[in-house]
Order: C-alpha cells, then structure tokens, then sequence
C-alpha cells in the first residue's frame, strides 16, 4: 500500500493553497469570538453567583459553563460549515483537471489513494483542532479546569471530525465540481444533524429511537459532559467506516463508466 | 510487448471501438493513427489500464490489464491525451512524487529525477509552479512523469499536440531516443510524425482498425504499382499509345485534356520510368511541361483507408486478409 506519496502529495497541496490558511485563520477567529463570549457570560454568572447568599459563594462549573458550549458551538457552527471545504477539493478536482487519469493508472491501488487523502485530511483537521488548544489552555490561567472533559471532549471533536471528512471524500467522489461537493456534503452533514428533530414528533414509536440512534448531535454530548460511551464512538467509527467505503465503491464504478 | 485481443468498449449505447487487434514488438515504437474520435484514446485509456474494457483482452509485458493491473502499471508509463498535471506543485517535487508513487527507491529516486527533467530539457524550470509554464514545457513534465520509473512499455497519447515546431522536433528526438529499450505506442493524427518517429502503424477509423503493419510495407500495399504524372504541351492521339510502349507500363490514363494532354502512367512499383518518358518525348518531339512522381506517402494511404471506409467494407482493405 502506497498511501504515504498520496498522504504527502495532499499535505504539500493543502499548504501551498491559499485556502488551507484561509480554513485555519476563519475558524480561529470565529472560535475566538465564541470564547469570549461564552467567557463573558460565565465570567458574570459566576460573578453573580459568588455574590449571591443563597449559593453559598461556590464557583460555576468550569466544563459545564465554558467548554460544553464552546464544544458544541464549535461542532454545529464551525465543523458543519468549514469542513466540506476541506474535502470538496480532494477527488473533484483530480477529475476536473484529468489529473486522476494518471493517479489512477500509477502503481497503487484505489484504497491507497482514498486512504492517503483521507489521512491528509485528518491530519489537516488535527492541525486545526491542535491550534484550537489555545483557547482552553487560556482557562487555566483563570479557572480550575477539569481535564477528563477536555480530553474527552477533544476526543469527540475528532471522531466527529472524522466521519464529517469521510462524507466530504464520498461527496467530492461524486462530481468533478468542487461547489457541488461541498454543498452535497452540507446538506448530508446537516440531514445527519435534524433528522433526531424527528424523533420528538415520533413520540415513543420505535422509528424514533432509531432516528435518535441516526443523530450526528446526540452522540456528541456525552463527549462534552466528560463521558465515553461506547456506542457514541462505534457510532462515529462506523459512520466513517462506511462513508469511506461508499467513496471506494463511487471510485470503481467511475472507473467502469470511464 | 503488447497484445490486444478483440478489444470493444461501449459508452452506454455507444461503441468506441469494436474487435480491435494488434500487437507491438518490444523495442518498437509504433504510432497509432486515426482521425479525431476514432478510438485511440479509449484504446490507449485501456491499455493504461485506467477503464475496462467491454469486451476483448489486452496484455502488455505478459500481463493481463484487467486481472493484473498492478504488474501492468508499475510497468508502464502513460501521458494522457491533455497532459494533466498538479498546476500547485513544482516540478521537481513532482516527479518527485510520481517516482515515489511509482516505486522508485529513495536513493534512486532524486538521481532519476534529475537525470529525466536533464533528458526532458526541464531542468532550468525545476523549481517553477507546473501552472505558470507554458504548454511546451507542461507536455515535457508530462514526459518526464512518463519516463521517470524507467518503464517497459510507454503509452503516449499525442505527444507533441499543441507545440511550435521546434518543439515538436525535440520531442520527437526524445521519444525516437527511448526506442530500443522502451517500447513506445504513441497515437497521433499529424502523418509526416509517425513516418518521421514509427517504425510501424496501426491504423484505427470508427472504432476498428483498417491497417497494421511497418510503414513501407503498407504503402506497398496500397500502392502495388508507382506512378508518374505526365503533362505534354501538344499531346496528339498517339501519346498514351507510345507511352504504353516502355517496358513496365501497366496502364496509361488520361485525366484531362483542356489544350494540353495530361497522363497517370503506372508502372510496377520499383520501376521509375521516368527518364524512360523523357527520352520518348525527346525522340517525339513532344513538348514536355511536366514529369512528376507521385509521392506513395503515408498520408494518401491513410487518406485511402480513411476515404475507402465511406465505399468499402472493412474487410476489403484489411491487409491482414492478403498476407
């Protein structure tokens, strides 16, 4: 298996693109401007709570106050609307350009060339979140701040991130229009992320627990509130899993209709 | 070298190429002619082993492009029709990378690398972007990213499209340098470039092919017999007559006559009767306009194949059924 050339090639062209640090310079500013915010609210909640006789003068949760919101004010907000940016390029372009003609034809298989790009994906998006560090690594200079849920939390981050870009390569396997994919995988992305809405009108039908399973959302909440669930991460892994697998399968039958 | 068997391709309803044949010698570069949208590139996108085909089989150094791709492809090196290159990366790092990808050992690989962009005369633009070059050195990286793991067999689709001659002319070296040790399919509808460069074609037309085989053996073929055109200022009724008269004249044909007689002398094809008709219309007293040998090039007989396709079945030019 030859994934490290693709792995290298895909990192090399990632950073030679303007749109690598366009991606990583956006999210650390929307991110910033969350932080403080969320900041500045539980900075004077607890404020008022120390303040407050019947509180007993005891401190707000750090994790509960700053982090879940951050954590998932990042998830919708940020992961739903950049990722498919960081994925749109991979295999549309290859097509649009013809350079897939040659990939395809080098000595390396179909799964090689997917796994590489996918890695240098994930790797890309492990940059982003390493940098993203910086914001609750601030906290503990202010606050007493638990790490279970930091690392859980960063943990969830990733394996979400994970199945995001796995939806992103399938949809940029779909079409040689960069645009078009990264509209696809929003639209998949976000019909992964309320069609858990569902399962409230379900009421306690069946179906509605199996919509709730489907949720891209629900199973990230246990990551913020410092939890591993199995079923969370199964989750996730199998959705990547599959997303991966599709895009192979999109590959080979490219290949078939030439 | 290569052997491709009954080799069909449909798109959907439509049929690319249907039961193509042919076989390349190792050593050989063969040139693989036809008009635009007859089915070489499907046939070369095959062989590279970037589609299936429909129906048929293709080896090429023994394997079986379908069942072991892989042998296939680290034996190969393919320019596409377009030249499509990563127009982000340089082109050092990126026949970095294509070695790399190819299998090219990381000891060996920066050595290759410099020796094909030397060969490919790119070195002075090593450290550009591949977007900010111009369509002469593009079609050069596309060579070097070909040649660069040293490959067996080379499927080139129009190599020298779209450069000024002088280019064309370096190309042209290059790929007649790599015969011998490579062996070269390359597919082109410019005819003086595969005499120039080919030692034998294969001629495809609507998807099947029309002709195969060394060049001088086909224009034989096409052309059993040589042919002289003669124009006589004041050619009387006697002219053909007399003409017919020389020593291996087949046939004498007038072709028009406004003032002047104008002659399609035939004769066998190692005959020149040309100084033969001089001396005749000497002796005569003819007065001689025009003496001319009509060129039995590569061009008319693919003209011939490719015009004789609209009348004749195929199988009443292929040359196959002769030999």
């Amino acid at each position: 298996m030859r994934v490290w050339p693709i792995f290298k090639k895909e990192m090399r062209l990632y950073f030679t693109s303007t749109v690598a640090y366009v991606i990583l310079a956006i999210f650390l500013l929307v991110m910033g401007w969350f932080f403080s915010q969320i900041f500045q609210y539980y900075a004077q909640a607890s404020m008022r709570m120390a303040m407050s006789p019947q509180m007993g003068g005891q401190d707000l949760n750090v994790t509960d106050g700053i982090l879940r919101p951050l954590f998932s004010n990042i998830a919708v907000i940020l992961l739903l609307s950049l990722m498919p940016l960081l994925t749109m390029r991979l295999f549309a372009e290859e097509r649009r350009s013809g350079t897939i003609e040659l990939l395809l034809t080098y000595p390396v298989r179909d799964g090689a060339v997917l796994m590489g790009k996918y890695l240098a994906a994930l790797a890309f998006y492990v940059v982003l979140l390493a940098l993203t560090l910086l914001y609750p690594l601030m906290l503990f200079y202010m606050a007493r701040v638990e790490w279970g849920p930091l690392l859980t939390g960063y943990i969830g981050l990733l394996l979400m991130g994970s199945a995001f870009l796995a939806v992103g390569l399938f949809a940029s396997s779909l079409t040689e229009n960069q645009i078009v994919a990264a509209v696809t995988t929003f639209g998949i992305l976000l019909m992964f992320w309320v069609i858990g809405w569902g399962a409230d009108a379900a009421g306690g039908a069946w179906w509605g627990k199996v919509l709730q399973h489907l949720s891209i959302v629900d199973h990230f909440d246990s990551f913020g509130k410092g939890v591993f669930e199995t079923k969370d991460i199964i989750y996730y892994v199998n959705f990547t899993i599959l997303a991966l697998f599709l895009t192979l399968r999109s590959l080979e039958a490219r290949r078939w209709k030439g | 070298m290569i052997e491709v068997q009954n080799l069909t391709k449909h798109y959907g309803p439509v049929t690319a190429i249907r039961d193509v044949s042919f076989r390349v010698a190792p050593g050989e570069i063969v040139g693989f002619l036809g008009p635009n949208g007859a089915g070489k590139s499907t046939t070369m996108r095959i062989l590279s082993c970037f589609m299936p085909a429909s129906g048929g089989t293709a080896t090429v150094a023994g394997y079986d492009v379908f069942r072991e791709s892989m042998e296939v492809r680290k034996r190969i090196g393919y320019l596409p029709e377009n030249v499509p290159l990563y127009t982000e990366m340089r082109v050092a790092p990126y026949l970095d990378f294509v070695a790399e990808v190819k299998g090219v050992g990381r000891g060996e690989r920066r050595r290759r690398v410099a020796d094909v962009m030397e060969r490919c005369l790119i070195s002075d633009v090593q450290n550009r972007l591949i977007g900010t070059l111009s369509k002469g050195y593009r079609q050069r990286v596309g060579l070097a990213q070909a040649i660069v793991s040293d490959p067996h067999v080379l499927i080139l689709d129009e190599p020298t499209i779209g450069l000024d001659p002088r280019q064309i002319t370096e190309i042209r070296s290059l790929i007649k340098s790599l015969a011998g040790e490579h062996t070269v399919i390359l597919s082109t509808h410019i005819l003086p470039e595969v005499s120039m460069v080919c030692s034998s074609v294969v001629i495809i037309n609507k998807g099947a092919i029309v002709a195969q085989g060394p060049i001088d053996m086909l224009v034989e073929q096409f052309f059993p017999s040589s042919r002289v055109e003669v124009e006589i200022a004041d050619g009387g009724p006697g002219v053909p007559d007399a003409m017919r008269a020389i020593p291996g004249v087949l046939s004498v044909t007038e072709v028009k006559a406004d003032g002047a007689g104008r002659y399609v002398v035939e004769a066998g094809r190692a005959r020149d009767v040309r100084s033969e008709i001089f001396q005749l219309a000497a002796q005569q007293r003819w007065r001689l306009r025009e003496l001319r040998r009509v060129g039995m090039t590569l061009e008319e007989v693919f003209i011939r194949i490719v015009a004789g396709e609209e009348h004749a079945p195929v199988a009443a030019v292929e040359p196959e059924a002769d030999k």
